[in-house]
């Protein structure tokens, strides 16, 4: 399964990316803000993304918006420092299967991706 | 500003160095910015629109962010870039998880770096600013409040 990972900091795009070793998922690439993450969408078509919300050019929700559009199958797990519910259930809304807040631990990364994976399976 | 504002920010910090490090930070009695007040090395700030407007900016030094990058990462060694890389970071999630307590219209920007550009830190923060002292793992840093 291919994996595209979107977040404005260069430390949490390797986080995500070492804490997700154990997965075996084949990193596509990583991008720094919305309109980036669309363009490797576009071109590698991952079957995961973890999304950030707070980018420039343009933010996770309206990326997630265009990713749903293109690939409705596509897993998305949002990571984001917006802690409050509301944010939360917007992102489920807009069809991510996850949301996870920042700070996150590994354990945390792995049990959302875990999750969200099966839930694939399941499918 | 009230207390329990003041509070919510204590805690969101607190919680941040907590959950990240498992070393718990101490933060000091909050007073307000003065002209002496240091700014550290690395200082990110994101302005605050919505509901309150404003920013706030967190500030350190290397050691700390070095320290929280080996946690988080695992590497013994960040360049320059990658700190303040970090220190826009640690100011966004400290931003975003205010939205825990001020709700979903405490709305916040993309962390700005400062680099030499200290006065448009003052811009943008609406006075009085409050600064909360922190201490972790014996590295000192502040965030600064500067919201109407």
């Amino acid at each position: 399964m291919k994996l595209l990972i979107v977040d404005d900091s260069n430390i949490m795009r390797k986080a995500i990316a070492k804490y997700l070793q154990e997965f075996g998922l084949q990193c596509v690439g990583t991008a720094e803000d919305g309109e980036a993450a669309l363009k490797m969408f576009r071109e590698f078509m991952p079957d995961v993304v973890t999304l950030d919300i707070t980018m420039p050019k343009m933010d996770g929700l309206a990326c997630l918006d265009e990713i749903m559009k293109i690939k409705p199958d596509t897993k998305v797990i949002v990571i984001s420092a917006l802690k409050d519910p509301a944010t939360g259930i917007l992102a489920i809304k807009k069809g991510a299967s996850g949301f996870l807040p920042k700070p996150f631990t590994p354990e945390d990364l792995c049990a959302e991706m875990q999750s969200c994976l099966s839930d694939k399976a399941a499918v | 500003m009230n207390e329990i504002e003041i509070k919510a920010f204590i805690k969101v910090l607190t919680d941040y160095f907590h959950n990240v490090t498992g070393k718990d930070a101490v933060t000091g009695v909050p007073f307000v910015k003065s002209a002496s007040t240091r700014i550290c090395d690395y200082t990110a700030v994101i302005g605050i629109s919505g509901m309150r407007k404003g920013a706030i900016y967190f500030t350190a030094d290397s050691g700390l962010l070095e320290d929280v990058g080996r946690h988080i990462i695992g590497e013994e060694s960040f360049d320059d870039a990658a700190l303040y890389d970090l220190a826009g970071e640690m100011t966004n999630v400290i931003a975003g998880n205010l939205r825990e307590s001020f709700g979903s219209s405490f709305l916040i920007s993309v962390p700005i770096v400062m680099k030499g550009r200290l006065e448009d830190i003052q811009l943008k923060l609406k006075p009085p600013v409050f600064i909360i002292p922190i201490e972790w793992n014996g590295h000192r840093s502040h965030l600064a409040i500067g919201l109407e």
